[in-house]
């Protein structure tokens, strides 16, 4: 039997969140002034929450590593955000939305969390343009939308490709207004290390500054988590250097149980490594894919003479490129969702054909786009006969003016001008659609502690749609959380302020000390890169893209070992009491260490392919889709949620099964 | 390549700081150059050292913490970007960079390249925002058309990142052109219009609480910033603040 409950509310599905808002438990304005929330995490899930809890009157105590709750990783998303708007009349509906996701999810999300994240959609760019956020605008002065991988409407709203910033900087704005009249207080570089339970219920915090090293106590009614997702556990990503995991993993470790941790998503644009000292890699957004068509050479000729520098992409004819993506899949195309485009890029260049130096790129070709606008601007402007000259001049002003930011930021990166030979792309790690377990509350399995955003696993199932992060952040922050939360505070009207003067502060207080101190004296040899670059190493040669049980197995004994010599030869310099980079580095490492072999432990169970999780025992055998990932519904139709044990290989599975009333299940097809 | 870096250390708030020098060894001009300041830092763990702190966090040039003083310009000798994004390319083998903090009266330094930018926070908390609330109730967004150029305008006032780089160049360390952009954003939206008056007053009233400078138009800020905002937006601060006090 199962200790898990979704708490979905009973009814038909576009009829739940309805009733179930109707009918819960409110708290009113006098008592939620004396009611305090912690948030961890200021990104568009965490600024969101923190600035609506705060208007609602509730006393909230925001905390964030950076400097501002600007810098949070949600500033770095580039591409949109979709919402169910039907602007542009092509038949979207809350419904379609919602069929997209889950499909889009490959059938492991729950249907009654997805549909909610649909019905809201909506409200969020309502509330947007209300804060002032400048989405871009078609000359009639209505909002402008593009498509985006996956679907086949246009359902998403940007801001150039910096659609993550001005959300963010819409909800920062929100939660300024509410710093200013001391409803929220703001703790800047502050990372949380652990949560307090009293009586079973989270109750607190504890945290360090991160300036003077301090370890501070915070209490509150109840505790919210949102610090994003694990993508960083590869040590490369898409992520930000100070993305981590410890918010999430430290509640997992005090019983929130962790889900899914195997679904993670590479994203198929980005700009391919070129070194052993690289830091990080970076995306640019998908909507690229909406103009430029992927390519290897067909010969291997061609990709030796390409690779030594004899030949240039664009030396090379129609007929001697292969677009693999418009081959396998007709109906998409290029447009197909992030995993099977990371996949089938993986596959050529498995194969040979990857066209830089590392053998790890592939072509993303502009060149019929910028023609193809090129014709249109000419007929536009009435210029008969255009030369080949003035297409390309017409058309490239109209890429510049769609992406522009991305190709400055490609040409400053890699040093080539993509407007005149195609960007190379390979996919790397970017969104972790696993994370801490909750209800449809979005309750972990913790009393009074909730997960909101990347950072929990609701709403993606095993892939994320390009676009639907931010959706579900700000759904979270904004729509979502304000009201369930309400319910569970009504309790607790009378219970007034929480003592951080007990024994259980006292205790949480000490294992954070004694933790940074062992880090502090134990005086080894390496730094704590070096085993951050180690684990990574093994996540994405064993627990990459394609998985299969003996490298998943490998996995799990070879993260143990790099963590066992971890705790005994990490090097931590300076000191406690002070800003330590590298101190704050050792902790997030540490417990990366422990959610890799997780993550490792979730894949070898799942023996099936869905989504971001490709098992290679998992495939189509003949058939039409011969090669293509298999599910398998009837065995793996759960989500896989852990119970923390002691070592992270002892971890104990809790299946919530996943019923699907509204959708029936379908072999994802893009062809 | 092989390069001297001179490096501001400075151990707390309180202590006084000064130039180090130290040598860094095959860098590749593929690196970035925090990508570099890594290589150096693994370098200093491995010798026993203490490493250098700086601000970073996002490496794409979108977050605004990264915020070194490289040879003499904020986020160093590249245009239009930050200094995560500026690439060893820029610099030749043999070459000595010098490295210091921003430096200002009103971004104290905290620790050797790290400096406090909560004069920032303050002011955004002073006025930069439209009181609306969360309800689920607000107009339909396609109620209110905004002409694409003004929104484009908006939308080029509201990408600046916050990193005060502006601040840094400019010889009066003058936060005119961060809150030029953002007082803008607002002043070119609709929805911005209502709180316009106090907008402007309040946040100017903060800029000037916090100890930044005035703007005498040398225009060094709009060089340096990496997100290329324009010295126009202080233009239209400065209309903005002159309606809101004859009103």
């Amino acid at each position: 039997m199962s200790v898990l409950n979704s708490k979905v509310p009973k009814g038909p599905i576009k009829d739940k969140w309805t009733t179930y808002k109707d009918h819960i438990d409110l708290v009113n304005p006098a008592n939620k002034r004396h009611i305090d929330v912690i948030v961890v995490g200021t990104g568009l899930a965490g600024g969101s929450a923190a600035a609506t809890l705060a208007e609602l009157g509730y006393n909230v105590k925001a905390f964030c590593y950076q400097d501002s709750p600007r810098r949070a990783h949600s500033i770095a998303a580039q591409g949109g955000i979709n919402a169910a708007k039907n602007y542009q009349g092509d038949g979207d509906s809350t419904y379609r939305l919602f069929y997209d996701t889950v499909k889009g999810g490959d059938y492991r999300s729950r249907e009654a969390n997805v549909y909610r994240l649909a019905e809201v959609s909506a409200n969020i760019i309502d509330q947007c343009v209300a804060q002032g956020v400048p989405f871009a605008r078609d000359y009639g002065g209505l909002l402008d939308n593009r498509s985006f991988g996956g679907v086949l409407v246009s359902r998403t709203f940007y801001a150039k490709g910096q659609t993550g910033q001005q959300l963010l900087l819409g909800a920062y704005s929100a939660m300024n207004r509410q710093i200013a009249r001391g409803k929220i207080q703001m703790y800047n570089r502050h990372e949380m290390l652990d949560v307090v339970k009293v009586d079973g219920k989270a109750r607190g915090i504890i945290a360090r500054d991160l300036i003077t090293g301090k370890i501070e106590r915070h209490s509150a009614h109840a505790v919210v988590i949102a610090s994003g997702g694990y993508g960083n556990v590869y040590f490369l990503s898409t992520n930000a250097m100070g993305s981590n995991a410890t918010a999430a993993w430290k509640i997992h470790k005090k019983g929130a149980f962790f889900a899914n941790p195997c679904y993670t998503q590479i994203h198929p644009t980005c700009i391919p490594r070129s070194g052993d000292y690289q830091s990080k890699l970076t995306l640019m957004s998908e909507s690229l894919r909406n103009d430029g068509r992927i390519w290897v050479p067909k010969n291997m000729d061609d990709v030796m003479a390409i690779r030594e520098g004899r030949k240039k992409p664009t030396d090379l004819a129609e007929d001697e490129r292969d677009y693999y993506l418009e081959r396998r899949y007709p109906a998409f195309g290029n447009l197909v969702p992030r995993d099977v485009a990371s996949r089938a890029a993986k596959e050529r260049c498995d194969a040979g054909y990857g066209v830089n130096a590392t053998g790890e790129a592939v072509y993303l070709d502009f060149a019929s786009a910028i023609n193809r606008y090129g014709k249109e601007q000419a007929k536009l402007n009435h210029i008969e006969n255009p030369s080949d000259e003035k297409i390309y001049e017409l058309g490239q002003a109209i890429v510049e003016a769609k992406y522009g930011n991305l190709f400055q930021m490609y040409e400053k990166i890699v040093d080539e001008n993509p407007y005149k030979t195609p960007m190379m792309i390979y996919p790397a790690t970017h969104y972790t659609m696993g994370g801490v377990w909750v209800d449809y509350n979005l309750m972990t399995t913790v009393d009074g502690l909730y997960c909101i955003g990347e950072a929990n696993f609701s709403d993606h199932g095993a892939n994320r749609l390009g676009a639907s992060a931010l959706m579900q952040g700000l759904a979270d922050g904004y729509f979502v959380l304000p009201y369930t939360i309400g319910d569970y505070l009504s309790d607790d009207i009378r219970t007034g302020p929480i003592s951080t003067e007990t024994k259980e502060f006292e205790d949480a207080e000490k294992e954070v000390t004694d933790r940074i101190n062992f880090f502090m004296n134990n005086n080894g040899t390496k730094s704590v890169d070096h085993f951050h670059k180690r684990l990574g190493k093994v996540m994405w040669d064993k627990v990459g893209m394609a998985r299969n049980e003996k490298g998943l197995k490998e996995a799990m004994a070879e993260i143990k070992q790099i963590r066992e010599e971890f705790w005994k030869d990490v090097k931590v310099p300076g000191s406690a009491n002070e800003m330590n980079p590298e101190l704050e580095k050792a902790g997030r490492v540490a417990d990366f260490l422990e959610l890799g072999e997780l993550f490792a432990k979730d894949a070898l169970e799942r023996n099936e392919s869905c989504g971001g999780h490709f098992r290679e025992e998992s495939v189509e055998l003949d058939g039409e889709q011969k090669g293509e990932a298999k599910r398998n519904d009837k065995e793996y139709a759960f989500v896989s949620a852990w119970e923390y044990k002691g070592e992270p290989s002892e971890a104990v599975l809790h299946k919530e099964e996943l019923e699907f009333k509204d959708i029936e299940l379908k072999q994802r097809s893009y062809k | 390549m092989n390069l001297t870096l001179k490096i501001w250390r400075q151990k707390d708030s309180n202590t006084k700081g000064q130039m180090v020098d130290y040598k860094v060894t095959d860098i590749s001009e593929h690196m970035s150059f925090l990508e570099m300041m890594d290589v150096l830092n693994e370098q200093l763990v491995n010798s026993g050292d203490e490493p250098v702190a700086f601000d970073h966090d996002c490496r794409e040039g979108i977050c605004g913490m990264c915020s070194m003083y490289i040879n003499g310009e904020a986020h160093g000798p590249d245009r239009g970007v930050t200094t995560c994004q500026l690439h060893m390319r820029m610099f030749k083998d043999g070459d000595t960079i010098t490295i210091e903090p921003f430096r200002a009266a009103a971004f104290p330094v905290i620790k050797d390249l790290v400096v406090d930018r909560m004069a920032f926070e303050r002011i955004q908390q002073a006025g930069g925002y439209i009181s609306v609330n969360t309800s689920g109730n607000t107009q339909d967004a396609n109620s209110i058309p905004i002409s694409k150029h003004a929104a484009d305008e908006a939308m080029d006032a509201a990408t600046c990142i916050g990193c005060g780089a502006c601040v840094a160049t400019c010889k009066n360390s003058s936060a005119m052109l961060f809150v030029g952009a953002k007082v803008s954003q607002y002043a070119l939206l609709p929805q911005g219009q209502v709180e316009a008056t106090d907008r402007v007053l309040n946040m100017v009233a903060q800029m000037d609480a916090e100890g930044f400078g005035n703007c005498t138009n040398t225009g060094a800020c709009e060089v340096e910033c990496p997100k290329g905002i324009s010295l126009d937006n202080i233009a239209r601060m400065n209309r903005e603040l002159m309606k809101a006090n004859l009103k």
